[in-house]
């Protein structure tokens, strides 16, 4: 493997991990608050078909993310509704909102577009384009330095570039804002944190919400910049591998973000070669690529690698005990 | 604690009234694509119900979703939500197409028993580790059966791809020998001299209904039910009756897994007499709307698999009459279904309660 | 400031407040003054409202009627903000600590200075520090408070309150977890507290706590007010008749035992959790036929693993223990059945968690722990339904279990009802060994007769009890020799006639009265 495909397959990488990246942010405020959200998948399909959707209708890529920050948000009030307000199951909550924006996406799709659940092809103005950065064709030269600047750092869509900010930015405002402390209180103590005179709905319900935008902009990344328009089920599995990665992150900023590297790399090295011949093993299906993330969470889980706990209040609603 | 309602209020009218509000949700989505709802169900009804063929088509997917109702159901009793029934539905097609092609069967009442052990052990063998990690290593089973989903449907497109796969392009085994093929419902029904259209309605329906059956038996009349029920409520109350955690895990995983993987009998053996990719089609996630609304009773489980039956097949009608209403109709109201008998429970419950509280206050 | 002058205001007078959960009325019409600067003593039976009344003072729950007045100023409080607004503080009876939390960061969380942590912080510590000096409450600021005891954990749930500068502070139960040593720091604690002008309610159903710190008292019964009396004109006796409302009679009539032969041989038993914190520290005892071994100590000192070891649900990491000579099976958590089969019968602790599952039927919990009996088998795996319901009928008769219908859900039934639902399982397949945890806990008076009575019944057929009680009345009421536990090890051993509390309390904080007392 040379030089210019270990940087194509980064840079692939990069692009493959944006959305799982968003998705488990998004899984992460909320898990964090001690709401268990399975229906990350959900709310990324029903942002990515109304970015698209809306940025068809309205020719504004702008309000087609909008649109879709709406549609995950709406998906997050009636999980909060549920499993806050209603003290409901999160889990079946979760399984119900998958459904949900698998049926509707589809349905409204063929009802508006006419096109079997797509929506129509999106044109430049429609979609988020990579952004050349300055002088990195000038810089090109520069050996090492120039083809990684030109094709790893530079090229990319604005969401990109934010979905690695909400990194730094995620880390920042769970351990040095009063916001982040006490979301992470609510997450493992309620009860501390309704004594301290802080209302335990609305910290939760702004966890959920905060979800709600961070999948909205996850979907609309998948519809609007990585793809040019919106197919069918196009997430694909992505929200439950996002929850695979927030899993083996463990509930953290930073290892999230080197968790959804991992698995969008191996997206990458799996659409690149369809089988890979490792020396001595023989060949690795490109099926086994698919399913190592999903192996690797599960290995994860059962603590033979480091146990990952969750949250302790997680998956429980909150009710005063007597 | 709040009063505990009568039980004809919480076996009925509850879920009657959670039900009530998925469908006229569901009824304001068709309004919303612009198609007149009660014309929508009457077309339902008439494409589900109102012929042989409708009917066949009808209990031919009920089927199926009693299998892998009971498969969340038994699992819920054991208070593990298995979402993992999917999974280990397309693990029992793999077991009933080995034991089909394995041996040319000469009658199909020879092969029927072990097409059931390769159906259930395989299902069972898929739900056996999710099941043994959350009993050792405590690891979720929820998310563990979601990842084994996904894995299990990484494997079965390989083996179809790579193993098991026909001559030709598509993904898919041979046909298996005839003297495999499940006797279907018209030739049954025949014998006694009753017409009905030829539909895929076999034989697997009458071990769907004795599965529920035996599943009753098992949950509410055998001692390893009760074990199970008193693990389900509570695990320190399990342990202290000397009832092993462990082993009720597992075995209840096993059970569930056996009964999702028997779907496969139902639909690859009895009716597509091969193996497809994606035979199973979400039908695992059916069992969990299937289990929530049936409150995880056989008897329920029954009912409310007939009512998907009638969703699918009338679904179908359905979009044929008016295009405007996909199939994707079902999925819709299947997640209404989700949320409305198992997330948005307290929606209902709790102005019943209090209903029930005043009046019996009032009587007081 | 004076504390507490004739004619102001009280700090807290609450008028006519009342609360229903559901059919159950917790709270009815009640009145209470408590005047600034005192120690408010407020006693009464389990259940008996404290609880609820001082969470509603809190704003954890609201009251359905009634009105709150600090310092003579009508005040509502809806939620604990207003309490803590109102210059009001709690400590809850489960601490209320966010477990992975450093110190400061329990402190601050609702009482942060801004948008960013960094000057909270900042500050909190420098008022630890102020606060560790004036009051001698001294904890590591940057301690995990997981990995805190229970008595510095505590510390810092008082710590809270005065960071949020109250003045009125209520305790629900603080000394239930705490040692003796612990509780007397505690004890100066309160009272610098209160030489400082502050207002203290100390909720307890320990009288003697009561007659050493307050000044005042308030006694409960059934969600009612009864009286409020000045703690030096009253005396324990009248107290107890007042919370339970009639004489009490703690002394159970009983005849001298009859010890046999050591059926029950423990020896050098240890236990280290999954933390790694050593529960039991080589324990060693012997039961014998025909006697109650009464096992005091304050609650968290071992008595629950030593229970639960014997009774084979919980595995032990050292020692023996010989049946009737035959070692036990140690090294597992799933021994119950084998226990059983050796006629070795558990009461639990904790019936509502473990002895029962609340959620089924009366029948099918009065066969929990035996639905392996052959009598109980049907065909084909099933359980005979029939055989189980008579069994449950008999067990009904015979310990007076009411309402007297077996189908009933056993959540329905009251928490004395419940107990004798256990009970009655537990002994009448007459067990060699009873081991019993806590027997009369949320259990009414006229039921408390009855289970020991019968405790003492299974004693004089000649069985031999293992009784672990937090009540030392309770323990010495019925005990014949008394084993007291302390930090996971037997601290004393003592018959029970030739001993007194006074002794007891000593082993209970692990002096051994004879080594100390000059």
């Amino acid at each position: 493997m040379d030089f210019a495909t270990v940087l194509q397959l980064a840079g692939s990488s990069l692009r493959l991990a944006t959305p799982l990246l968003l998705a488990c942010l998004a899984g992460l405020y909320s898990e964090r608050a001690g709401i268990f959200d399975i229906g990350l998948e959900g709310k990324m399909l029903a942002a990515a078909f109304a970015a698209a959707a809306f940025a068809a209708i309205t020719g504004s890529v702008w309000i087609g993310l909008l649109a879709g920050i709406a549609a995950s948000s709406a998906l997050s009030l009636i999980h909060g509704v549920a499993s806050i307000t209603l003290k409901g199951n999160q889990l079946i909550s979760g399984v119900a909102i998958n459904f949900l924006a698998a049926g509707l996406t589809a349905l409204v799709g063929q009802n508006w577009f006419g096109l079997g659940g797509q929506t129509p092809q999106l044109g430049p103005g429609q979609r988020f384009l990579a952004i050349e950065w300055p002088l990195a064709d000038a810089l090109l030269p520069v050996p090492v330095i120039g083809p990684i600047y030109r094709h790893l750092i530079s090229g990319h869509n604005i969401l990109v570039y934010l979905a690695l900010l909400a990194v730094p930015a995620t880390w920042w405002i769970l351990y040095r804002t009063r916001f982040g402390l006490r979301l992470r209180a609510v997450g493992e103590n309620p009860a501390a944190v309704d004594t301290a005179g802080i209302s335990v709905v609305r910290l939760r319900y702004a966890a959920v919400m905060i979800a709600g935008l961070l999948c909205g902009i996850a979907g609309a990344y998948l519809s609007t910049g990585m793809a040019a328009g919106f197919v069918r089920e196009m997430t694909a599995g992505k929200g439950f591998i996002a929850l695979a990665a927030l899993i083996f992150a463990k509930w953290r900023p930073w290892p999230a973000l080197g968790a959804c590297l991992l698995f969008g790399a191996l997206e990458a090295i799996g659409i690149r070669y369809q089988a890979i011949t490792i020396p001595g093993l023989g060949v690795v299906p490109v099926q086994f690529m698919q399913a190592l993330p999903y192996i690797l969470t599960v290995v994860i889980l059962a603590g033979f690698v480091g146990k990952a706990v969750p949250p302790r209040a997680g998956g429980r609603p909150y009710v005063k005990e007597r | 604690m709040t009063a505990p309602l009568p039980r004809w209020a919480d076996l009925v009218l509850i879920p009657a009234l959670n039900l009530l509000l998925a469908f006229l949700v569901a009824g304001l989505v068709v309004v919303f694509i612009g198609e007149d709802p009660v014309e929508a169900v009457r077309l339902l009804l008439v494409g589900s119900l109102g012929s042989s063929y409708g009917i066949g088509f009808t209990l031919y997917y009920a089927t199926t979703f009693v299998f892998t109702g009971l498969s969340v159901a038994i699992a819920y009793h054991a208070g593990l939500f298995n979402i993992g029934s999917e999974g280990q539905a397309a693990l029992g097609g793999i077991g009933v197409t080995l034991v089909c092609l394995a041996v040319p069967w000469p009658y199909w009442w020879l092969a029927l028993p072990f097409a059931i052990l390769g159906a259930g052990a395989f299902g069972a063998a898929w739900a056996f580790l999710p099941g043994y990690l959350q009993a050792k290593r405590g690891s979720h089973v929820v998310i563990t059966t979601i990842m084994f989903n996904f894995i299990a449907s990484a494997l079965v497109v390989y083996l179809l791809v790579n193993v098991l796969k026909a001559p030709g392009m598509a993904p898919e085994t041979r046909n298996f020998p005839e003297g495999t093929f499940l006797p279907f419902m018209h030739e049954i029904l025949a014998v006694f001299g009753i017409r009905m259209s030829r539909t895929p309605m076999n034989f697997t329906a009458l071990l769907a209904l004795a599965a529920a059956f035996l599943t009753w038996v098992l949950i509410w009349r055998t001692r390893l039910g009760y074990e199970m029920r008193a693990f389900g409520h509570s695990e320190p109350a399990a342990v202290y009756a000397g009832i092993d955690p462990v082993r009720i895990t597992i075995v209840a995983m096993l059970i569930s897994g056996a009964m999702a993987g028997m779907m496969a009998l139902n639909v690859v053996m009895g009716f597509q007499h091969r193996l497809v990719l994606d035979y199973v089609g979400g039908a695992g996630f059916v069992g969990i709307a299937v289990s929530l609304m049936g409150r995880s009773h056989p008897f329920g489980v029954v009912l409310a698999a007939i009512l998907f039956g009638i969703l699918y097949q009338g679904g179908a009608e359905l979009a044929f009459d008016m295009p405007s209403i996909s199939r994707d109709m079902i999925v819709v109201i299947q997640a209404l279904v989700i949320l409305f008998t198992g997330a948005l429970e307290n929606l209902v419950r709790a102005p019943v309660e209090r209903a029930f509280l005043r009046r019996r206050r009032k009587a007081a | 400031m004076a504390a507490g002058g004739g004619d102001a205001p009280p700090a807290i007078e609450l008028a006519g407040i009342s609360k229903s959960f559901g059919p159950v009325q917790a709270n009815r019409d009640i009145d209470l003054a408590v005047r600034r600067g005192t120690i408010h003593g407020i006693v009464g039976e389990n259940g008996a409202g404290k609880s609820t009344l001082m969470s509603i003072l809190y704003g954890f729950y609201q009251a359905d009627a009634g009105e709150i007045r600090i310092d003579g100023r009508p005040t509502p409080i809806p939620d604990s903000q207003a309490a803590i607004r109102a210059g009001i503080g709690m400590v809850h009876q489960h601490f209320m600590l966010v477990e992975p939390f450093t110190v400061l960061e329990n402190v601050i969380l609702g009482a942060e200075e801004g948008p960013l942590l960094r000057p909270s912080l900042a500050k909190a510590r420098a008022e630890l520090k102020r606060l560790e000096e004036e009051y001698e409450l001294d904890v590591d600021p940057d301690a995990v408070v997981g990995e805190l005891s229970v008595g510095l954990q505590q510390r810092v749930e008082i710590l809270k309150a005065l960071y949020r500068e109250c003045d009125i502070l209520i305790l629900d139960e603080p000394t239930g977890v705490l040692t003796p040593a612990e509780a007397d720091h505690l004890f100066r604690i309160l009272r610098s507290l209160k030489a400082q002008g502050k207002t203290i309610v100390l909720i307890t159903h320990k009288l003697r706590e009561i007659m050493a710190i307050t000044d005042a008292v308030s006694v409960m019964r059934r969600g009612e007010m009864v009286r409020t009396l000045a703690t030096a004109d009253t005396s324990p006796a009248e107290l107890a008749e007042l919370m339970v409302g009639r004489r009490v009679l703690l002394r159970v009539e009983k005849t001298p035992a009859t010890p046999g032969r050591v059926v029950l041989a423990v020896e050098n038993l240890s236990l280290t959790d999954d933390k790694g914190v050593a529960r039991l520290k080589g324990v060693s005892f012997a039961l014998r036929a025909g006697e109650i071994l009464g096992v005091a100590g304050v609650a968290g000192n071992g008595q629950s693993e030593l229970l639960d070891v014997l009774a084979g649900i919980r595995p032990a990491t050292g020692g023996t223990v010989r049946l009737d000579g035959q070692p036990l099976d140690l090294g597992h958590s799933t021994n119950g059945d084998e226990r059983r089969a050796a006629r070795v019968a558990h009461v639990p602790e904790d019936r509502r968690r473990r002895g029962l599952v609340m959620p089924f039927a009366e029948w099918e919990n009065a066969c929990l722990g035996y639905q392996g009996e052959e009598r109980f088998e049907g065909p084909a795996f099933t359980l005979d339904r029939t055989a189980m319901r008579d069994a449950a009928r008999a067990s009904i008769e015979r310990f007076d279990i009411r309402p007297p219908s077996c189908d009933l859900v056993t959540a329905s039934f009251s928490g004395g009802n419940q107990q004798k639902i256990v009970l009655a399982r537990e002994m009448e397949r007459d067990p060699e060994v009873l081991l019993v945890g806590q027997p009369t806990r949320g259990v009414d008076i006229g039921a408390i007769e009855f289970i020991h009575n019968e405790i003492l019944a299974l004693r004089d057929r000649g069985k031999a009890i293992l009784l672990v009680s937090v009540e030392l009345d309770e323990i010495q009421a019925l005990s014949d020799r008394i084993i007291v536990m302390f930090d996971g090890r037997i601290s004393g051993e003592r018959i029970a006639g030739e001993t007194d509390e006074r002794e007891l309390g000593l082993l209970m904080t692990g002096i051994e009265p004879g080594t100390r007392a000059a």
